[in-house]
């Protein structure tokens, strides 16, 4: 049994006529000790994605599918034993730890939190954890007596992340959690993150724009586009040669420093992603798309076959031989 | 065109006061810094180095301890006046697009109101066509579309072609751009960064970009300084310093990034607070090379005898470190 799967997840804001789709039917699957990566621009659905996972999403949201975590479904779960699986079973790790924190409650207090409202701990416990815990991200354990003022965005960062760790969760989603950070800071996350997810066996899904640092970081790679996923495969293959065209113009936006073919040409991706209430006909991604012919304003692609451990949703894979 | 920089800092120094009795901060501490017509320079390091400032500096928002900033061989005047009229040859573009947009100003209200500030003057034709010109080299056509446009009804990258549209209504000889790509997605990032490049191709304009992104330096710069804690540490045209880097700080910041072959040298801790900046090499304490063992020869020196301010300016390299200078010598 997968940790975590992810059966033809769909979420909805609103309803009738102004129901816009953000997550589209996607199906996805995470073993523990293994790193997924998430990638996509705003407005993909991502994060909807990540918050639909734990049953975050406003009352507005309408979730179909199946989400299994170690074989349990999320979606169909009691209340009860939805608040014992979140930071439990899962914990979500925030992007921009400044606005997650709350500001005039010590670090310390903040951490136990969850440990004194699900474990049970006693306060004595809960302290000698925190302290643990703030060792564990790299953090003097003295820091608990401190506020979220007195550190910088990276020390903030791995506070969230001890947070995270609190319950001893077998599942962790990070949503872009070293947007914002400087890249040295960045590489000392990071490499925090991997160091943990190695050695408790953690299962990871990490969700950013940066395609570059997913590959890094993570074993398989997802691509969104429009609330689906259209590529999905080992990370480096991903990066280094994606399928899917929108995965390819993705990675090319990332410059290889020292490869002339970037220097002084800076390569996007012409266009906006479309706006999930108004979605183009046929694959939703034709109008932005340098290889589209005249089918693809027609025919929705399904992901398919890519290679060993791969799929695309892309009507040339498999059509062309180079 | 002179043959001189069009803007050139020497000296520069900015000092804030300390709070509480803390000793002050010296944010700029002794920078060299030429920007040739028509040349790109990225000015690049991590958050507290400085940098921001230094850009501030430039652009005559703050005014240098000591040193001086001089742009096309006079120097900047700090009456309101002479700021008014620099103002419109040096423009400042934002990091973040939304922050900097009025969100009850239409897109022409916020591109025209540079030209209402420096030329009153101006007839309701001639600003007219003045801003859909800046609008169409941002990249917004048919620039008449976005005119009565609110900034909530666009795009991440359409807002930050505004910016830069308010930028170049005035027609500057150089803009500084602080992050122009930082909030923004890796698809809209390259549009925007072959915009700059295209703006500098058919006007002419030289361009100061601060960034922490060293592959938005390989992308578009010609020049890169690379500063730690208020200095200038290396320098010089982006092929030699991206590809082969001296300094043990540049060196680090680029095995980290994600696309590095060579192994990831990631720095403990953060850079420390410019009030208290140590003695010798300042970047002594957290120098990798320096903590191998492999400096041992100018070891003394790092962390005793500070090092000469750089000149970042023309085409040669510079590097403000004991080991890199005497790896030259032997």
């Amino acid at each position: 049994m997968s940790l975590l799967e992810i059966r033809d997840l769909r979420v909805t804001y609103g309803s009738g006529a102004a129901a816009v789709p953000a997550v589209r039917g996607v199906d996805l699957r995470l073993e523990a000790g293994s790193k997924l990566g998430v990638a996509g621009e705003s407005g993909c659905g991502k994060s909807t994605l990540a918050l639909a996972l734990l049953r975050l999403l406003p009352q507005t949201a309408r979730l179909e599918g199946e989400i299994l975590l170690d074989g349990e479904d999320v979606l169909t779960m009691k209340w009860g034993r939805l608040r014992a699986v979140r930071w439990a079973g899962a914990s979500i790790v925030f992007q921009g730890a400044m606005h997650s924190l709350n500001a005039v409650r010590r670090i310390g207090d903040q951490i136990a939190e969850p440990l004194l409202v699900h474990r049970r701990a006693t306060p004595a416990e809960a302290r000698k954890r925190v302290g643990a815990l703030l060792e564990q991200v790299g953090l003097p354990a003295s820091r608990a007596a401190g506020y979220p003022h007195e550190l910088s965005g990276g020390q903030r960062q791995r506070v969230m992340i001890a947070m995270a760790l609190a319950c001893e969760p077998r599942l962790i989603v990070a949503d872009e959690p070293t947007t914002a950070l400087d890249v040295m800071i960045q590489a000392q996350i990071l490499r925090l993150i991997e160091r943990l997810v190695a050695e408790e066996s953690l299962g990871l899904m990490m969700i950013s724009h940066d395609l570059a640092v997913l590959a890094d970081t993570c074993d398989r790679l997802a691509v969104m586009y429009a609330g689906r996923i259209v590529e999905e495969g080992p990370a480096g293959e991903v990066y280094r040669a994606a399928a899917h065209p929108y995965g390819r113009a993705l990675s090319s936006a990332f410059p290889r420093i020292g490869d002339p073919a970037s220097r002084r040409a800076p390569r996007g991706l012409p266009g906006d992603p479309p706006d999930p209430a108004a979605l183009p006909d046929g694959c939703a991604f034709h109008p932005r798309c340098p290889v589209a012919v005249a089918e693809c304003a027609e025919d929705d692609q399904e992901l398919r076959v890519a290679g060993a451990g791969r799929r695309a949703a892309c009507l040339h894979v498999g059509r062309e031989s180079g | 065109m002179t043959s001189g920089p069009l803007l050139a800092a020497s000296g520069v120094h900015v000092t804030f006061p300390g709070r509480r009795g803390a000793p002050p901060a010296r944010a700029v501490d002794g920078v060299d810094l030429e920007i040739g017509a028509g040349e790109i320079v990225a000015l690049v390091g991590e958050s507290g180095c400085g940098k921001t400032t230094l850009a501030r500096t430039l652009l005559g928002l703050v005014r240098p301890g000591a040193g001086a900033v001089s742009f096309a061989g006079e120097p900047l005047a700090y009456t309101s006046r002479a700021l008014k009229a620099y103002r419109r040859r040096a423009q400042l573009v934002l990091q973040d697009p939304s922050g900097s947009l009025n969100p009850r100003h239409t897109v022409y209200e916020a591109v025209a109101e540079g030209l209402r500030i420096h030329r009153a003057h101006r007839s309701g034709a001639e600003e007219r066509a003045a801003v859909a010109e800046a609008l169409a080299r941002a990249g917004l056509r048919p620039p008449e579309r976005f005119f009565l446009r609110y900034p909530h009804e666009l795009s991440g990258g359409q807002r930050q072609r505004v910016v830069i549209a308010g930028a170049l209504v005035l027609e500057p000889e150089l803009i500084v751009a602080d992050e122009p790509v930082a909030s923004l997605d890796a698809s809209v990032r390259g549009e925007i960064l072959a915009l700059l490049l295209r703006l500098r191709d058919e006007l002419g304009l030289s361009a100061l970009v601060v960034t922490h992104d060293l592959g938005l330096a390989w992308n578009i710069a010609d020049r890169v300084a690379v500063m730690y804690l208020g200095r200038v540490v290396e320098t010089g045209p982006v092929e030699s310093v991206l590809t082969a880097p001296r300094h043990p700080y540049t060196r680090a910041l680029l095995s980290v990034l994600p696309e590095s072959e060579t192994p990831p040298v990631v720095l403990a801790g953060e850079p420390p607070d410019p009030a208290r900046i140590p003695s010798g090499c300042r970047f002594h304490a957290r120098c990798h090379v320096l903590a191998s063992g492999e400096a041992a020869q100018v070891a003394d020196r790092c962390r005793t005898e500070p090092l000469p301010v750089l000149r970042a300016g023309g085409g040669e390299r510079g590097v403000a470190c004991h080991w890199a200078v005497a790896g030259d010598g032997g």
